[in-house]
């Protein structure tokens, strides 16, 4: 937790770079900390514990800008730095539109705190971690002879920040997080040994799922032997609610300003045109309490809100920092989502799998990219080939390519099953007609 | 940190005196070192005896103070920069294959003594090994001895380098939208001890120049990206390697309005010199890093000291080439940076080792331990990944092929080790239709299983070339410099993504 010392700091911090020459500036202070345990078979491989700080310095010179950071927080070394960077940030061009953002912008409260940091935290014993991460391993150890090996890994931890600004804003947030994860690795056909994982992760020690998470990590990693490529075609994909969120990501970076503003954006100008398929509805929903990807104000201390982004297909928001926005003189939105919520349909990947008539299921990406530019892409791929709504072999060494706005346009259905454990709550996809090459 | 370069400070400690050479080839003192982290030779021991008290075998401390900078340079102007410090050490305790370890964030002695007695926890033995008298060890070379160190080096002094790169490009193509320029540096003082009495000092400086291009050709816009980095100080800032992004950013981004994406399937490839390193990176190198053949996950578990492709290939992954961004002196563990032949004659002969690996395989250490910085353990890593030249020229091996694709502009790959299937993205590269380069293709992911990709490699021209773009190799939450390298070679058959 952050002690008012620190806060008293960062207070220093920014007033002492206003006397040396700043017009404004914001200081963010940060602390964490951090405990691993990684369980190898049946013995304990590795134990790591952490904490840290650090104090970045946002420097607003004569119409310039600089950010600095440093873990060295004792004062005497806090005044050479910040006295450095302001001197470094003076021999910069001159950037009008590098400003902190206009004071109504900041968040002012009035929203129910968020609840993301377990009050239990600092109570769980150590030796109750390090027994959680050895139960998860054992639910794999000694189950199938095939297996080669079981890693289990045991990972808690929190983060505080606080944030002042020279205009006004002051705030600060604490989020705690806990995640039990399982991998195994099996002997499989020739010389592969086909690997697998499974994880929980939660806010709380009390929602953490502990049970159940190495045996779906074996059956999972089981399900993997015998890969193969199948032939090049035009598949009907379904891809899982583990991996769904990747084909979001070049959507997401082509609608923030640093793409847009250096017109390396394939939806540029594209604000208020359908664009992808009339099936998405994707909200920021920033204040769900409890929940990952909350939160009340963002980088800036500017407030976040519930935003549509896309409405049935319709791309109605820019993220939009104080910077960008006022580099392409549009409205200012906020820097980037929070958590992302799509519009879900009816049906499970395991209902949308046994309507599928040939088809293939996307359990894994390797590889790839998107053309932020264009927008084409090209991934590999792992699964299982469909057919007549039946999983008939496991599929591997394979890449899908396209577009990715004409992707999104082959959106067929929205599934029910976004993980809760995410801030981005994604459900399985099911798409027409991609192109996939194999064989 | 600036070490007075002439004088050699003197101490009543036996090592403090020993005389280190500095970034500059100038000289200093451990005492220096020392004194700069703020700690003496007695606070060290004590420390390393308590991270064993618990029946460790083995304990070390990685200290480590880097100095990072940036400036960035968008719609024609350099507007903005960054600048870092990080600071600490990490303390590590190894009881045969298991790891405790913790870090702090100052060097204060009950700080590091907690740091210690928390990764002790990792043994349970009441064996205590002892810790020896520090010596220290000077690596037989140093790999990147500099002639200007970036923290001598004021922002006003980078800026002209940045703002010529942009007006170079400008000055190229007419169509030309908009180019981001970044340069970034960095200074690493790294200071290591383990019980073992070994003690060490590296300074590690590093330069990445990358430029990002923009075009705009009839409504339709592209992009295109270059960049150099290298261990090296100021000095690596000349008109001659400004004149070699620009032309490459401008060429990368052209190329993209004429390209297609190919039909896609199995077919051959032949990877260009240079950038195509990425293959054996991807493909070989990681299931040669012998944490995961000591597991038993890789691929490649047990084909050591087997035949595994044609004689004609030799892979070397080497810590040794100056300047390079993959080069250490030595390792994060001690070990001296080297030349490891990973393939040679088309045997498998060794894996890439950090200090477990080497004692479970009872074989001396390959200097490939390395860590992101002092939060981190050390593990296998690779550093500079190459194939060595073959017979064959480029020429012939694209007469060769009917039906396929030449591939050389790559931006990321992967891998998955037990199953042995990788990728990567090719950028830009052309058809080959009856032997000869046609048409230019563009975005496509290649992907294949990587014993199979390395049997069926039948062709290595004599042209090998180093890439030194701005490489970063992701292991385990750690990122790691590195670099790679290849000349022209065929594979017979890789499966290419495309349309149908």
């Amino acid at each position: 937790m952050l002690s008012d010392e620190h806060k008293k700091l960062a207070r220093w911090a920014m007033e002492y770079g206003l006397k040396q020459g700043c017009q404004a500036a914001r200081v963010t202070l940060y602390a964490g900390s951090d405990t691993e345990f990684e369980v190898r078979n049946h013995q304990l491989d590795r134990l790591q514990q952490s904490s840290e700080n650090q104090l970045a310095f946002h420097a607003f010179v004569d119409g310039r800008f600089g950010s600095f950071s440093t873990n060295r927080l004792e004062k005497h070394e806090l005044e050479k730095f910040i006295g450095n960077a302001v001197d470094a940030v003076r021999f910069l061009a001159v950037d009008s539109d590098r400003k902190l953002p206009d004071p109504s912008f900041y968040y002012q409260g009035g929203i129910d705190l968020l609840e993301l940091f377990d009050p239990a935290f600092s109570t769980i014993h150590p030796d109750r971690k390090l027994a959680i991460a050895h139960a998860a391993a054992a639910e794999v150890l000694g189950k199938d002879p095939r297996v080669l090996s079981v890693q289990s890994n045991w990972n808690d931890g929190c983060s505080f920040n606080y944030i002042i600004s020279s205009n006004g804003f002051e705030g600060e947030n604490a989020v705690s997080y806990y995640s039990l994860s399982v991998s195994v690795s099996v002997k499989g056909s020739g010389d592969a040994r086909p690997e697998s994982f499974w994880y929980d992760q939660s806010l709380t020690f009390d929602e953490l799922i502990r049970e159940g998470i190495g045996s779906i990590a074996l059956e999972r990693t089981l399900s993997k032997i015998g890969q193969q490529k199948v032939a090049s075609g035009q598949y009907t994909m379904l891809v899982d609610n583990i991996n769904s969120a990747r084909l979001l990501s070049p959507l997401l970076s082509a609608i923030s300003g640093s793409s847009l503003q250096q017109n390396n954006s394939f939806l540029l100008g594209r604000k208020g045109q359908q664009v992808l398929s009339d099936k998405v509805i994707l909200i920021d929903e920033p204040h769900e309490p409890h929940a990952f990807g909350s939160r009340l104000f963002d980088n800036e201390g500017v407030a976040t809100q519930k935003r549509s982004v896309f409405s049935k297909g319709v791309l109605e928001t820019y993220f939009l920092d104080t910077y960008h926005a006022s580099k392409m003189q549009m409205p200012q939105t906020i820097g980037n989502p929070s958590r992302l919520v799509l519009n879900p349909g009816s049906r499970s990947c395991e209902d949308m799998t046994a309507s599928m008539e040939r088809g293939i299921l996307v359990t894994g990406f390797n590889g790839g990219n998107c053309n932020s530019s264009s927008g084409d892409f090209s991934f590999g791929i792992e699964g299982f080939l469909i057919e007549n709504g039946q999983r008939t072999r496991p599929v591997t060494e394979m890449n899908m390519t396209g577009n990715i706005l004409t992707l999104w346009n082959a959106l067929t259905e929205v599934g029910n099953d976004p993980r809760r454990n995410s801030s981005f709550l994604i459900p399985s996809l099911l798409f027409d007609k991609v192109d996939f090459s194999g064989l | 940190m600036t070490y007075n370069k002439r004088k050699t400070v003197e101490s009543s400690l036996i090592t403090a005196s020993a005389i280190l050479t500095t970034s500059t080839g100038s000289r200093c003192s451990i005492g220096e070192i020392l004194t700069h982290f703020g700690v003496e030779e007695q606070i060290l021991k004590r420390v390393l005896t308590t991270a064993l008290e618990k029946g460790g075998d083995y304990a070390d401390l990685y200290f480590e103070h880097t100095f990072n900078h940036a400036v960035s340079l968008r719609d024609g102007e350099v507007n903005s920069t960054f600048s870092g410090i990080d600071f600490g050490v990490g303390v590590r305790v190894l009881s045969g294959d298991q790891t405790g370890f913790a870090y702090v964030e100052n060097t204060g002695p009950e700080d590091m003594l907690n740091a210690a007695r928390t990764a002790a926890r990792i043994a349970t033995s009441s064996i205590k090994s002892p810790v020896k008298d520090f010596g220290l060890k000077i690596p037989a070379k140093n790999h990147y001895l500099i002639r200007q160190s970036w923290e001598d080096i004021s922002i006003r002094q980078r800026i002209p380098f940045v703002q010529k790169l942009n007006d170079r490009i400008f000055s190229m193509d007419s169509r030309v939208n908009k180019v981001m320029v970044s340069l970034s540096d960095a200074s690493s003082h790294i200071l290591f001890v383990n019980s073992e009495g070994v003690m060490y000092y590296d300074f590690r400086p590093m330069v990445s120049l990358t430029a990002t291009c923009i075009m705009q050709e009839n409504g339709v816009f592209e992009n295109g990206r270059a960049a150099r980095s290298y261990r090296s100080g100021f000095e690596f800032l000349t008109d001659a390697v400004v004149e070699e992004i620009a032309r490459e950013a401008v060429d990368e981004t052209s190329i993209m309005f004429r390209a297609i994406k190919p039909k896609g399937g199995e077919m051959p490839v032949v990877l260009g010199a240079g950038g195509s390193g990425i293959f054996l990176h991807e493909a070989i190198g990681h299931a040669f890093e012998a944490d995961f053949n000591r597991k038993g996950t890789s691929i490649f578990s047990d084909k050591l000291h087997q035949k595994i492709c044609s004689e004609c290939i030799n892979v070397v992954d080497d810590g040794t080439i100056p300047f390079n961004r993959g080069a250490v002196n030595l390792d994060d563990e001690g070990a001296e940076g080297q030349k490891t032949y990973l393939v040679r004659e088309g045997i498998l002969t060794s894996y890439m080792h950090d200090r477990i690996s080497a004692r479970h395989y009872l074989v001396p250490p390959t200097g490939n331990g390395r860590r992101e910085s002092f939060r981190n353990i050390p593990i296998p890593r690779m550093r500079a990944t190459y194939m060595e030249n073959g017979n064959a020229s480029e020429a012939d091996i694209i007469a060769s092929v009917k039906k396929g694709v030449f591939v050389n502009s790559f931006t990321n790959g992967e891998v998955q080790i037990g199953a042995g299937d990788f990728t990567f993205f090719v950028k830009s590269g052309y058809l080959i239709e009856k032997g000869r380069l046609t048409t230019p293709i563009r975005d496509v992911n290649i992907i294949g299983n990587g014993p199979k990709a390395l049997a069926d490699m039948t062709m290595v021209a004599s042209n090998y070339k180093m890439d030194d773009g701005t490489w970063t190799c992701g292991k385990d939450g750690q990122s790691a410099p590195v670099t790679c390298g290849m000349p022209s070679a065929l594979i017979g058959k890789l499966t290419v993504g495309g349309l149908n």
